[in-house]
């Protein structure tokens, strides 16, 4: 390599974000630490702190101490958590983010490689590649972190050896070959005595690269995002006055007033009104990529947050179902026939794993395929469904609405990328009913168990049938009955379905629908507390301008479980 | 954009996620500059309005010139202010001198496990900041506590991509940290920038300047002749002291701030 002479001067303001990764005990506390110390950026009383507890300790003062704040990591000597600190070089700023390189921690080191730009792959040059330099390295690919250093650190304890170095640079070079991860280069250093951190060593006079400041100050970062097809997930819906804010943070691209948007999934189009403001500084007609907005919209749609605002010559991609790259980071394992909560954007919806295409083992890249479960740590490739279209990209075409994590429980236990849309599936769970182009999704016919073997009150989806004018329906199944004579509001596709005698009469939009005294139940069967006119008017007036977090409330309010409804016994609880 | 508007639009966005997820919010507010920014940072989330009540916690040893400022800027935006004391406490005669980690967990811990529990708080917003001291550098953007408070620290459920903790069982509540990647010198340059009104006890006046503001008998005084947002910039740039070096309950262990801060401080 040549060496090089002039550093290219980068021009940016904003902070560049760095992971420093690689395995347990390789050394990346103390890079960083260094890294500090080196370029003054610790205040005195930080230093005196970890100095008086060596003294406490009675061990040597370590440079990780300046990270490792935790007093079980200090005692222990190891990081559980990440952490991001900052500190500048003559260039410009950083954000550098700590990872554990305990295999037990690797869901911290996630967490923190998540939010990095770039990354520094410590490799202790005696030690060589190890278990989680590699499955570091696979979650950096997965994640889409692309500009990566391989940093080859405790060069003092192979006498800062050429033939150490370039034998492990020819090991992790191989993998990361497989990943298609081209580092930028090789730093040999040592943190422990500051060779080539700052400055170039003379103990390595014959690597011609960067010292690891010099290389930070060489990576670019990631421009033209505002220049990028529009994404603009809706965050929230704000009526704090007669103003309709729509709220949320553009993701990619540039939105103006006066633009024609396009709302997906269902693919509404309205334009853009106002920009809104609070402080005259942030007065303007033009917003992009990074910036937390709220607009106001030509026409008074439903519009919810998860909703996708984008341009339509360049639309996202709509399914319930995609295929995605996903690490497992759960102590229960991740399997299929149970539902979890997915967060993609500012969606939130239900999901399933309905494929495990290969498992991969990220520390040599053997693959099963023929796999039932996915378990901690674990990458695999997999196709998830959701329970109802949504709106997103692939990973590799726009990065915000291309990855999700998966909720289990009540923690983030897995994350993912999405490689590409799969065909729509159809869903059967939901009974639809029809008439010409309106359609109802509706859940009335399901059944309300009580199970006795697990003292919970579980319930069936009933499956399948779909019913348009002239169908009779089954008005009455083992946990519910209906009368002859009712209406349902389908609220959700704002459908009205008038049932006569045991039959479907007709369907009519919302706003066309008219109280005459039948019973009202919703789409999921409960009855609406409306007995006149004035009551629908308010109530649906309320469902239109209804807030998630009041959900409960106005549920509670407007509607009745047991008026129709009960719940029935029941003990083959797989039949549940 | 620059590293403030990136800082901007990433609060603002925490914050509207809090609003939409957690139940009952509230915001603490002491009075300083992290939460007078915060503050800000809310009226500019909601567009003038501040959809939530604010909290101050408040130990009745604060130096008196925050408390008169506290009621002035209640008054002039027309908060939902909640003042709380631990009066249980105070009548049974606690203060600095029981000793400074006792007191700090009777008059600012235990007082806000009270509200959370009066008010039934799922979610309170707080302006700490990573820079601050180490275990705050370790946290989370949506931190969970316990039905007793408690941060389970050393088993932080994973955290990427801005999807954030919102699910957590009833009588839990999550610490939202909005201002969790900003550093000190930032503060002041969102202060400067927009133009917020600041209480003056952070102006040098006869040599001396608070750097940080707490309770008067364990928070000191620096030498500064810093009298505008400009010098305190200027002077910060250039300082090797860390920001609480002026608060005592800092220093009296190597892992008092952990310690307190598992039990429930701020």
């Amino acid at each position: 390599m040549e060496k090089i002479e002039n550093i290219k001067k980068v021009e940016n303001i904003d902070r560049l974000k760095i992971v420093v990764v690689g395995h347990v005990d390789h050394g990346k506390s103390t890079v960083i630490g260094r890294l500090l110390y080196d370029t003054h950026s610790l205040p005195q009383g930080t230093i005196d702190k970890v100095k008086r507890i060596a003294k406490e300790t009675g061990k040597p003062f370590e440079y990780a101490y300046l990270l490792d704040a935790f007093e079980e990591e200090q005692k222990q000597g190891i990081t559980i958590d990440t952490t991001q600190i900052q500190f500048q070089t003559e260039q410009r700023e950083y954000v550098i983010i700590d990872a554990p390189g305990h295999k037990e921690f690797l869901k911290n080191m996630i967490s923190g490689a998540a939010n990095a730009e770039a990354a520094f792959l410590i490799i202790d040059a005696k030690e060589g590649v190890q278990e989680q330099s590699k499955r570091h390295a696979y979650i950096l690919s997965l994640i889409g972190i692309k500009k990566v250093y391989v940093v080859l650190n405790k060069m003092d304890l192979v006498e800062y050896s050429k033939e150490v170095y370039d034998s492990v640079k020819k090991d992790m070079g191989e993998f990361l070959n497989t990943l298609n991860i081209k580092p930028i280069d090789y730093i040999p250093i040592s943190a422990y005595y500051g060779e080539n951190i700052l400055e170039k060593s003379d103990k390595l006079d014959w690597f011609y690269g960067h010292s690891v400041i010099e290389a930070m100050d060489c990576i670019e970062k990631e421009k033209g995002l505002d220049k990028k097809p529009l994404r603009f997930p809706i965050q929230d819906v704000y009526k704090f006055d007669d103003r309709r804010i729509i709220a949320g943070r553009i993701e990619a691209g540039t939105l103006q007033v006066g633009d024609e948007i396009t709302i997906y999934p269902e693919g509404k189009k309205t334009t853009v009104k106002t920009i809104e403001y609070w402080a005259d500084r942030d007065k303007t007609e033009i917003v992009s990529a990074g910036q937390s907005v709220g607009i106001t919209v030509s026409d008074e749609f439903f519009n919810k947050r998860g909703e996708v605002i984008a341009l339509e010559d360049s639309k996202p991609l709509v399914s319930n179902s995609f295929r995605a790259s996903i690490f497992w980071m759960g102590k229960n394992n991740l399997v299929k026939n149970k539902k979890y909560k997915i967060k993609l954007a500012t969606r939130e919806i239900e999901g399933e794993l309905e494929e495990i295409i290969k498992v991969i083992d990220a520390s040599n890249l053997d693959s099963s395929e023929q796999v039932q479960k996915i378990t901690l740590n674990d990458v695999a490739e997999v196709v998830i469904t959701t329970k109802e279209p949504v709106a997103f990209d692939q990973f590799s075409q726009s990065q915000v609405t291309g990855r999700f994590v998966i909720v289990d429980g009540y923690d983030v236990a897995g994350g993912g990328i999405i490689t590409q849309a799969e065909e729509e599936k159809e869903n059967k769970e939901l009974v639809t009913f029809y008439k010409g182009a309106l359609k109802a999704r509706g859940d009335v016919f399901e059944e309300f168990y009580y199970n006795v073997e697990q003292f919970t009150v579980d319930k069936t989806e009933v499956s399948s049938n779909t019913y348009t004018v002239g169908d009779a329906i089954p008005i009455k199944g083992e946990s519910y009955k209906y009368p002859k004579d009712f209406d349902i509001l389908a609220l959700r596709d704002q459908v009205a379905i008038q049932v006569r005698d045991g039959k479907i009469n007709d369907m009519i939009p919302i706003q066309k629908y008219q109280y005459e005294g039948r019973p009202l139940i919703n789409g999921r069967g409960f009855a609406i507390k409306v007995s006149s006119k004035e009551e629908l008017k308010h109530f649906l007036k309320e469902y239109q301008s209804l807030d998630e977090r009041r959900e409960v409330a106005f549920l509670n309010k407007w509607m009745r479980f047991d008026t129709y409804r009960f719940v029935v016994f029941h003990n083959n609880y797989w039949v549940i | 954009m620059d590293h403030l508007d990136t800082l901007e639009a990433e609060s603002i966005y925490i914050l509207r996620e809090a609003y939409k997820k957690l139940g009952k919010l509230g915001m603490l507010w002491s009075i300083g500059k992290d939460s007078t920014v915060l503050l800000w940072l809310a009226k500019k989330a909601f567009f003038g309005y501040c959809p939530f009540p604010f909290i101050h916690v408040d130990t009745t040893y604060k130096i008196p010139e925050m408390i008169a400022y506290r009621d002035k800027v209640a008054k002039e935006l027309n908060l939902d202010l909640i003042v709380h004391t631990n009066r249980e406490a105070i009548d049974a005669g606690m203060g600095p001198a029981q000793g400074r980690l006792v007191c700090c967990k009777a008059l600012k811990t235990e007082a806000l496990q009270q509200v959370v529990k009066k008010y039934e708080f799922d979610g309170l917003i707080v302006g700490v900041r990573r820079d601050e001291e180490g275990s705050r550098s370790k946290e989370r953007v949506f931190s969970e506590r316990n039905k007793n408070d408690e941060w389970d620290y050393s088993n932080q459920p994973p955290e990427l991509w801005d999807q954030f903790k919102t699910d957590f069982p009833k009588g839990n509540h999550i610490r939202v940290h909005p201002l969790l990647h900003w550093n000190e010198v930032d503060i002041w340059e969102y202060i400067l920038r927009e133009n917020i009104p600041i209480i003056d006890l952070y102006f040098a006046r006869d040599g001396k300047r608070y750097r940080s503001l707490g309770c008067a008998p364990c928070t000191g005084q620096i030498e500064s002749n810093a009298t505008s947002v400009e010098d305190i910039i200027e002077e910060l740039k250039h300082t090797t002291v860390s920001e609480r070096a002026g608060r005592a309950q800092d220093q009296e262990d190597s892992y008092a701030m952990q310690k307190l801060r598992k039990d429930g401080y701020m």
